[in-house]
């Protein structure tokens, strides 16, 4: 123990230690009976982190490009020592990741996290959860698979849909008119330069502003608490929160490395852009309600094509949801339930799409 | 959660003496903690290690070694994930071509008494530039490049012009 | 006919029609020719006599330079029809059926002439056809059988290499079965007319078709094209041996040869059929109703023990194979790199080919030698996969130890955080 404290006391000394982690040590979190879900954000950055240490271990043996791409990774899950439990990993804690980040997003909008003063949270957030889903666009290029080119294809053809800037969007994405190798640097520049890059700088706002403002309380909650303030319990950030964020990240870690060693991430047949797509294909599970929809929509609505429509609509619901704070009102009890009943729906009509796009054929 | 269930079997213990269960949880969670760093690490360490079979790329591959091969001779070489061979034709040339029949996918051999690439299965007969000569091989063999470089003989598949 | 042509020296279109039954057929138009009269009416025509620019221009002969006056003589530099088709100008009309192979062959049997255009290009079309069924029928009157421009078209001819051609491999097999398949046409010739449906169903017909294979057989390969005949009970091996060379070479030595021919039993065909070839089986060998052997051999003799023999063997490596790809497989779909013994099973599957290419020579030592080799490689690769599927076990072991070590932090936790709490 002692050791221990005398590094700490050398820290202090030159970087002012205690004055760095106060904050955190005066930082409280609520307790009541829905408290479970706060463990949501630091699970999913704990999977971000994982996605970057595993991520450098892949670069150190991938290779991007046509001819290469698809044998080196085959190279690192055969040859390399642990190069499956590698990049298994990186696979499915992608995966995870994606799902932590959407239920911490569902929970922060029942639990109205999100209303005044925590707008710009809810911004950051959900920036970071498109952020996200690009980089579960981008990574599942890069294997440079049959299905992973033909879902590319097909993605940035959606994307080409919009109009006026979606043919410059495309050919952005593409590198060309074209899914090829040029798009495949660009997916792995995107990957692993540009995405990791914003994605940082929005979590350390995101986190920051967590910081500042301290962890929301449910409004009824917050209403009661304020008329009677004895019935307000809390719990030391540091360390009884933290310990028990410990105890969920080790549980992630089990169930990663359990994932990883009984069903290794698959790789598939090597992309070549000369046969025809495979019949039934389909994006990763994230993106299976959008594709979905897609689909459900007739060819022409009215006079607009449908595809244009579908994808005109999504543009238009992502940013009203990234604009949601803005329409609830900033006092407590006067909390607008329609937006809770928005959130119901979206997140049934999700899960819904997403299954019958996973059980359509 | 065998483990857990033996932290549980402590507390009788712990109301009697504070310290050896103070203790116990401390052994228990620093030896946890450095179990799992090793868990961790040790994988990651055996990742860095680079392999032995070093990584040639997908188009190249080392087909054997100089003076492996006598004149007149041939040997299979693994090519990715199929068979390539590699000849040494009577005058000391090195040819490199698939060795996947493209009749029925069997193994191609050199036959040094026929002086000709030849399929077991079906008689199929190649001449060294790969082309079908006879017997039932509808197409001629993928030809590779060769290159020796110092003692290694590289194979390497022919680039598009 | 000259008065009549001397009195209408404009022809309407319909008015020539009219004569299409006495006035033969000329053929129109020429390329690389400046005037080329035959054009100005024959374009107009309608089938028959109609012959589009379009269409002539297609043809290799066109494209190399000959005129519609190449084969039916007459002036095409003149515009009046009485002297383009007049007989002084050498007009010829319609060439008659019997005449056609002649015509052709002044200049294709003329390796001076061909040379010119094709070096390459063989001359003896003529010959080979004066010996085939076709044109031994043909000298003796028969007009129904093939000529020339039957199997070759006429008029947009195209090189046999062309895939729209009549004769391209891939067309030989429907363009003979223009006639042979159609049963009223060949009504009074004593041959069958199902070879084409027959045919259409065989290995080979899968190979060309659908693999795309254009050196598989067609009906020419084994009958011949200008020459075509049927092979010949006896000698039915020397054909499919151009291929098949193995198996003939194993048949040559083997008991059956003698047999086969001492009987008049046309070789290969006893076992295989004809123009219905399928993909043989190892249920061949059996007893089932795909079986062949227990045609001519009776239950229990000693050929009935070495058949057995042959199939169980064969059997035996096939399931040998199998069993080791599935161990593989699921060794592969565990993350386990098995991609040496799955090459390696490449070579175990050439060895049962090869022991099923042996079964020609029906001797148990070879087939045998040949079966054993492959279930060696085999018995390798399985070791592989359990080797591999060991090392999953493996993982398996160390994924359970960390999860251990993570209950062992989680529960070390759990007692810290109450420990602090309390």
């Amino acid at each position: 123990m002692s050791p221990l404290r005398n590094v700490r006391g050398w820290l202090d000394e030159r970087l002012g230690w205690e004055g760095l982690i106060a904050p955190l040590r005066k930082k409280t979190v609520p307790l009541h009976g829905l408290s479970y879900w706060y463990f949501l954000g630091g699970i999913t950055l704990f999977l971000f982190v994982i996605q970057v240490l595993t991520g450098i271990l892949l670069l150190l043996y991938y290779r991007p490009g046509a001819n290469e791409a698809f044998e080196s990774v085959q190279y690192i899950m055969t040859q390399v020592q642990f190069g499956w439990l590698i990049r298994s990993i990186h696979s499915w804690s992608a995966n995870l990741m994606i799902f932590t980040a959407f239920a911490h997003m569902f929970s922060v909008l029942f639990l109205k996290a999100y209303r005044k003063p925590r707008e710009l949270t809810w911004v950051s957030g959900v920036i970071l959860l498109f952020l996200v889903m690009g980089f579960g666009f981008s990574g599942y290029l890069l294997p440079w698979n049959t299905l992973a080119f033909f879902a590319t294809k097909v993605g940035t053809e959606i994307t080409g849909q919009v109009p006026v800037i979606g043919k410059p969007l495309m050919i952005f994405l593409r590198g060309g008119e074209d899914v090829t190798a040029a798009t495949l640097s660009r997916f792995f520049g995107f990957h692993v330069a540009v995405l990791p890059g914003l994605t940082t700088l929005l979590i350390l706002l995101h986190v920051l502003l967590v910081q500042r403002l301290g962890i929301s309380i449910p409004p009824k909650l917050e209403v009661q608490w304020t008329a009677n303030p004895s019935e307000k319990r809390e719990m030391k950030f540091f360390p009884n929160f933290l310990l028990r964020e410990l105890m969920a990240w080790y549980v992630a870690l089990g169930v990663l490395g359990a994932l990883a060693a009984l069903f290794p991430w698959n790789l598939g047949v090597k992309a070549d852009p000369f046969v025809s797509a495979p019949a039934g294909i389909k994006p990763e599970w994230y993106f299976l309600f959008m594709f979905q929809t897609l689909k459900l929509i007739p060819p022409k609505v009215w006079f607009i094509d449908g595809e244009v429509l579908g994808v005109l609509v999504f543009g238009l619901v992502g940013l009203l949801w990234l604009l949601l704070p803005f329409f609830e009102s900033d006092h407590p009890s006067r909390t607008k339930r329609w937006i809770t009943g928005v959130a119901v729906f979206a997140l049934a009509y999700v899960a819904g799409m997403s299954v019958y796009g996973y059980l359509a054929k | 959660m065998a483990t857990s269930d033996q932290g549980m079997t402590n507390p009788s213990d712990g109301q009697s003496a504070p310290v050896p269960r103070r203790r116990f949880v401390e052994v228990l969670l620093g030896g946890g903690f450095l179990a799992t760093a090793a868990a961790f690490v040790y994988p990651v360490l055996r990742y860095l290690v680079p392999p032995k079979l070093s990584d040639m790329g997908s188009d190249s591959v080392v087909a054997g070694r100089v003076g492996e091969l006598k004149p007149n001779s041939g040997k299979i070489f693994r090519f990715g994930n199929r068979p390539g061979l590699l000849i040494r034709t009577a005058s000391g040339e090195y040819r490199a071509m698939s060795a996947t029949c493209t009749h029925l996918s069997c193994t191609v051999q050199y036959r040094d008494d026929l002086r000709q690439v030849w399929c077991a299965c079906h008689n199929g007969k190649y001449d060294l530039n790969g082309r079908n000569i006879s017997g039932p091989p509808p197409r001629p063999l993928e030809g590779f490049e060769v290159q020796v470089r110092g003692d290694e003989i590289f194979v390497r598949r022919r680039r598009e012009a | 006919m000259a008065i009549l042509r001397n009195k209408h020296r404009r022809f309407s279109a319909a008015r020539y029609v009219g004569l299409a039954g006495i006035v033969v057929l000329a053929a129109c138009l020429g390329y690389g020719q400046t005037t080329n009269s035959c054009l100005d009416c024959h374009s107009a025509l309608p089938d028959l006599l109609g012959v589009s620019q379009e269409k002539f221009s297609q043809d290799i002969h066109a494209q190399k330079g000959l005129t519609c006056a190449s084969c039916h003589g007459g002036d095409p530099t003149s515009d009046d029809p009485d002297k383009a088709m007049s007989r002084k100008a050498g007009w010829k009309g319609k060439i008659d059926r019997k005449q056609i192979p002649q015509l052709c062959g002044s200049c294709h049997s003329d390796p001076t002439y061909i040379r010119q255009f094709n070096p390459s290009l063989r001359t003896d079309q003529l010959d080979q056809y004066h010996t085939s069924v076709h044109g031994k029928r043909l000298a003796a009157g028969d007009t129904k059988v093939a000529v020339c421009t039957d199997c070759h078209s006429v008029h947009d001819l195209r090189a046999p290499s062309d895939p729209r051609s009549t004769v391209n491999p891939v067309n030989v097999a429907n363009t003979c079965s223009r006639c042979h398949s159609d049963a009223d046409y060949m009504k009074g010739y004593s041959i069958p007319t199902d070879q084409f449906a027959k045919y259409s169903t065989s290995v080979h017909h899968e190979a060309l078709a659908v693999r795309g294979d254009l050196s598989a057989p067609t009906c020419t390969t084994c009958h011949g094209n200008h020459g075509a005949a049927p092979p010949g009970v006896d000698k039915v091996q020397n054909v499919c041996s151009n291929c098949h060379a193995f198996q003939a070479q194993m048949y040559e030595k083997s008991s059956h040869k003698k047999a086969f021919e001492s009987a008049s039993l046309p070789g290969c065909v006893v076992c295989h059929s004809n123009h219905g070839i399928s993909h043989p089986t190892d249920a061949k060998l059996g007893t089932g109703p795909d079986a062949v052997c227990m045609q001519c051999h009776s239950p229990g003799d000693a050929c009935d023990q070495a058949r057995a023999g042959f199939q169980s063997g064969l059997s035996r490596l096939d399931e040998a194979i199998k069993s080791a790809d599935q161990v593989l497989g699921v060794a592969e779909s565990s993350g386990m790199e098995v991609s040496e013994a799955r090459l390696g099973q490449d070579q175990a599957r050439d060895s049962l080919t090869k022991a099923r290419v042996t079964i020609h020579s029906f001797r148990k030592d070879l087939v045998d030698q040949d079966i054993q080799a492959g279930l060696k490689i085999t018995a390798k690769n399985l070791e592989a996969g359990k080797k591999a599927m060991v090392e999953r076990n493996h993982r398996r072991v160390g994924l359970g130890m960390s999860l251990i070590a993570i209950g062992i932090v989680l529960a070390g936790l759990w007692l810290y955080i109450k420990k602090t709490e309390s």
